[in-house]
Parts: structure tokens; sequence; C-alpha cells
């Protein structure tokens, strides 16, 4: 192997600083959640004690968070199982060119880059107008699908793009339909990547500020509850929660990067059982 | 999302096949539309009602006229017409530009180093998708908390300014760590960087290796095969990280509203403060006038790459 070069250690020195930068705040709230019940916003850590986080246990103390993570947990299965759904059909209907196709890629392609708070303002307006009143499951759905569905369906759109249509050839040369070709061929060589779209559809739903804010009703969802608390909260329970709404992300994402990786390693153990006699 | 245009090429170049083979018979593209129509349904539906139909509300809104209390129908100018002419708001559309053009070139920066370092440097796959996995792992966490995360650093007896005093650089604390343009562009680099590395390393990883080698054999230096090879055909990557960090930046409010203090004012600002007025028109209008200018913007950087070709 060729020795490295001067540039190796100076990017590697480089990329290093920049997951400091990356990491670094999250690692000191992280710290700071564990302020003694004395401190403040910032250091010096005065004691170490676990009392913000059991602020956050007794519900008066700061507003509804529990209520509030319990709607974004369920917004976020909601979106999640939508997008997955929804992407792989458009991304089946995209492998060929229908009539309108253009107009909704270029529509997937405005969701994506329109100003969140705009998608906020127009359906509130909608509902508003129409005498409907807005709530997370209605209106915050919706609007969150707009953020969620051009991921999902960008990553299909790759995916069916180095898709082997060879496999689907030989389901129907043997006498399968297209629902069967689908069902037992197409969806279970792709489903490592159906994970991946599901991992986008919940974080990003879970996460979503702008496009909620204008659409989930009174009733909260975490980031609104969290970004109400910015205003009126100045003791480290808000690291407190952030740390735990933070190790929850990180969960979500291990589950999720797992399972890919088990679906990975089971599908090369496995393989192929061509020529070994099974029918 | 790179590989989207190949794929209206190659079916593009399956239909011409198909109408040139089948020219006789008819049939032949109606089932094509049909399926296609049924599977995007789902999908049109949601991008009608939550996207198509908010837009055109919006624009019909704009026209509107407000009391103090409510809104009612009507046809006037009056919104643009005042948000045209006061001075206020061509200085907070500067500003939003401004933070543009900075968080555009700092994360350009960032973020191409970044993943040439993934992209050439790192020499295992395995690796590469480890150190590339942490560069995105934040994307799938809470804007919100990660803005509040910088409080601790930045404050007045933050982390920031009291490393600096006691290294004697400087006596009093700093004020414009804090509630400044700086936090702000300094929280955007921060969220937004790996809209960055993750197209530009995507491009990468496709350069063919052979052409670095077939460079360097005919003598350039690593200096001018990064100039003349990787990064013009880096462009499309580039281009599409550009377009992310770009329309996030002009489209923010809450990132300027947090890090400043309220300090600052950007487009985004604007609208959420008319919002927060009741003052739905006059937010409409804004609204409007930002969405035009997102798009100007984008169909300028599309000038510089044919998208659906290069993706």
């Amino acid at each position: 192997m060729e020795k490295r070069s001067r540039s190796f250690y100076a990017l590697a020195a480089f990329f290093g600083l920049f997951l400091v930068f990356l990491y670094g705040p999250t690692l000191t709230i992280g710290m700071l959640s564990f302020q003694g019940s004395q401190g403040g916003l910032t250091f010096p850590m005065r004691g170490v004690s676990l009392h913000w986080f059991r602020d956050l246990f007794e519900q008066q103390a700061v507003g509804d968070i529990w209520g509030s993570f319990f709607r974004s947990l369920t917004l976020g299965l909601m979106v999640m199982v939508t997008t997955v759904i929804v992407s792989v059909m458009g991304g089946l209907a995209f492998r060929k060119r229908f009539a309108g196709s253009g107009v909704i890629f270029y529509l997937i392609i405005t969701s994506l880059v329109i100003p969140s708070i705009l998608v906020s303002l127009g359906v509130g307006l909608i509902f508003s107008q129409a005498g409907l009143s807005v709530h997370w499951s209605t209106s915050g759905y919706g609007s969150q699908l707009t953020w969620t569905l051009p991921f999902g369906l960008l990553i299909m759109f790759a995916v069916f793009n180095r898709f082997d249509k060879s496999y689907e050839e030989a389901a129907r040369d043997q006498g399968a339909n297209s629902w069967q070709t689908i069902r037992y061929v197409v969806l279970p060589i792709i489903a490592p990547m159906l994970i991946g779209v599901a991992l986008f559809g919940f974080t990003l739903s879970y996460d979503e500020f702008a496009r909620t804010l204008l659409t989930a009703g009174s009733y909260n969802t975490l980031p609104l509850e969290i970004y109400g608390m910015t205003t009126n909260v100045t003791t480290p329970v808000i690291f407190a929660l952030g740390t735990l709404t933070t190790l929850f992300s990180f969960v979500v994402i291990g589950v999720f990067l797992s399972i890919v990786l088990v679906m990975n390693k089971r599908r090369s153990r496995h393989g192929s059982d061509a020529g070994k006699g099974m029918v | 999302m790179t590989d989207q245009s190949h794929l209206f090429i190659q079916s593009n170049a399956i239909s011409t096949d198909q109408k040139k083979s089948k020219r006789t018979f008819h049939w032949g593209r109606l089932p094509d539309n049909t399926t296609g129509w049924l599977l995007s349904l789902p999908l049109a539906f949601v991008l009608f009602f939550f996207l198509v139909l908010p837009i055109a509300m919006i624009v019909v809104v704009s026209f509107w006229g407000a009391t103090e209390f409510s809104i009612y129908p009507a046809f006037q100018f009056e919104n643009y017409e005042f948000l045209l002419t006061s001075p206020v708001t061509y200085q907070v559309f500067w500003n939003t530009i401004k933070y543009a053009l900075v968080t555009w070139v700092l994360t350009l920066g960032i973020g191409f180093t970044v993943a040439y370092f993934l992209a050439f440097h790192v020499r295992s796959l395995t690796w590469q998708v480890v150190l590339f996995l942490l560069c995105t792992i934040p994307f799938w966490t809470s804007n919100i908390i990660r803005m509040i995360s910088w409080i601790p650093f930045l404050g007045r007896n933050g982390i920031a300014n009291s490393t600096l005093i006691s290294m004697g650089v400087i006596d009093e604390p700093l004020e414009w760590l804090l509630f400044s343009d700086f936090s702000v562009i300094l929280a955007f680099v921060h969220l937004y960087t790996l809209f960055m590395v993750v197209p530009i390393f995507n491009t990468m990883m496709r350069i063919d290796k052979s052409l670095i080698e077939a460079a360097s054999d005919n003598g350039a230096s690593g200096f001018q095969t990064l100039t003349n090879v990787i990064i013009p055909l880096t462009k499309p990557g580039i281009m599409i990280g550009s377009i992310f960090v770009i329309t996030l930046v002009m489209g923010d409010f809450i990132t300027v509203r947090f890090m400043s203090g309220s300090q600052k004012a950007n487009v985004g600002r604007l609208i959420s403060n008319d919002i927060s007025l009741l003052q739905y028109p006059s937010a409409a209008a804004t609204a409007v006038i930002l969405l035009i200018t997102v798009l100007l913007v984008i169909s300028v950087l599309l000038r510089f790459v044919d998208i659906r070709k290069e993706l």
C-alpha cells in the first residue's frame, strides 16, 4: 500500500474538526443536563445530579412534554408508513414515463425547495377559510408529507434506476402475474432501501418544526413544545429534554441501521439457491 | 436522488423505442399511462392538496384585505404596494441574500473538503460508509435542539468566552458571539453543511478512479488533478448541494429568530411576524415575493448545469 501523503493528514485533521463541530455542542448539552440543582445554562457544573431529568417527569413543571412526545411519535409513525407506501408506488410509476409525469416530477422538486413556512401558511389558510380546525393528525400530517415524500421518492428513483429488470423478467417467465412479481421479487430485493425511506419518513416528521407551526392546532408536537420552552424556560431542564430526545433519535437511527445491516448480512449468508436443486 | 434524470432518459429511450416498434399498435401507450396514473395517484393527491392548493391560496390571499382581527376577500394591490415601497423590505431581502451567500460559501468549502477526504483519501469502503454515516446522523436529529446546544458555547459566560479569557486572548467577553449575524451563520453552517457533503460525496464516488490515475500519469500534481479533473466532474453534486443550502437558508425563519435573539430579520421572519399579528394577506404577499425570489435563484443555478442530464 502506498504511503499516506501529507495532504491526507491535513484533511483527516480537518475532518476530525468537522466532527467536533458537528457533535461538540450536542455532547456539551448532554453533559450540562446533569447540572446540579443550583447550576445554570453553562459551565461550571455545580455538582452532578439528575435533578433536571426528574423535573421532566413532573408534568406540571414544564408543560405537556409527554403528551407532545406521544403525539410526535404517533405522527412520525403515520408519516413513516405513508411515506414508504406512497414512495414505492411513485417509484414504480416513474419507471415508465406517463402523461403528466414531468409535472409531478417538478412538483416533487418544488415541494423540496419551497420555504417550509409557505406550506404552513397556505395549509393553515385553507383550513381556516374552509371552516375546518387544524389538527396535527390532519393538516399537520399532510404538511409534513410534503417534506418527507420528496426524500422518499428520490431514494426510490435511485433504487429503481439501479434495479436489474431481468429479475422481473425471470419471474414473469415462470408465470408470476404482475402483483406476484412485485410482492415476491421486487419488494424483497428493495427491502433494505425501504428501511432507509422509513428512517427518513419517521425522523424528518419527528423533528419537523416549520411545516407544523401553523398546522398542528392546539395540541403541540414535541418540536413545537420545545420551541415554546426556549422562550420561557431558562434552566438546564431544556438541556435534559434535548438530551433525551436526541438519545431517542439516536436509538431510532440505530435500530433502523441495524435492521438494514442484518438484512444485508442475512442476504449475503443465504445467497443464491441456484443450482442447489431447490424448487 | 442523483439518479433521477437517468431514469427519465432511460424511460424516454424506452418509450421512443416502443413508439417506433409499435407505431401501428395504439393500445401500447394506454396501459402505461393508466398504471402510471394509478400508482402516482396518492402522490398526486398529497401534492395537490398540500402543495399546489396552499400555494394557490397564498397567491389569492395576498390580494385580500385585513382588519385587526380578520381578513376579508378583495382584489387589491395594497399589500404588494406597501411591501414594495417600504425600505424595510429591501433591507430584509438584502439580509436574507447575505445570509444565503455567506452560508453557501462556507458550507461549500467545508462540505467539499469533507466529501473529498471521504471519497479520495479514505481507502476502505467500510470506513467510508462509517464516516459518511457519522456526517449524516445529525440530519436525523432535531434542528431546534442543535440550535439550543450552541447557547452554552456562545453566551457571555459561555465556553468560548471563558476559554479565550483564560488563554489571555481577550480581556472582556465578546458580545457578538451570541445573538448576532455571527451566531446565525454559525448555526446555518452547523445545520446545513451535510446537505453539501451528501450530494458532493455521491458524485465523487462515481468518478472513475482511472481518470485520476490518468491525470497523475500525465504528470498532473495533486492540486492540478483536483482543479482540472475532480472539481469539473463534481459540478452536478455541487449544484444540488447549493440548491439545498440556498433554499433552506432563504426560507428559514426559526434559526434567524432563535440565534439572533430576535435582533436580526430575514424574509421568513417578516412572514412569521405578520402571521403572529394575524396579518395573513400581508404575510401572503411577502411569501409570494419570497417564493418568486427562491425560484429565480434556482433557475439561475440550473443554468449552470442541466440537472435532468447530469443528475
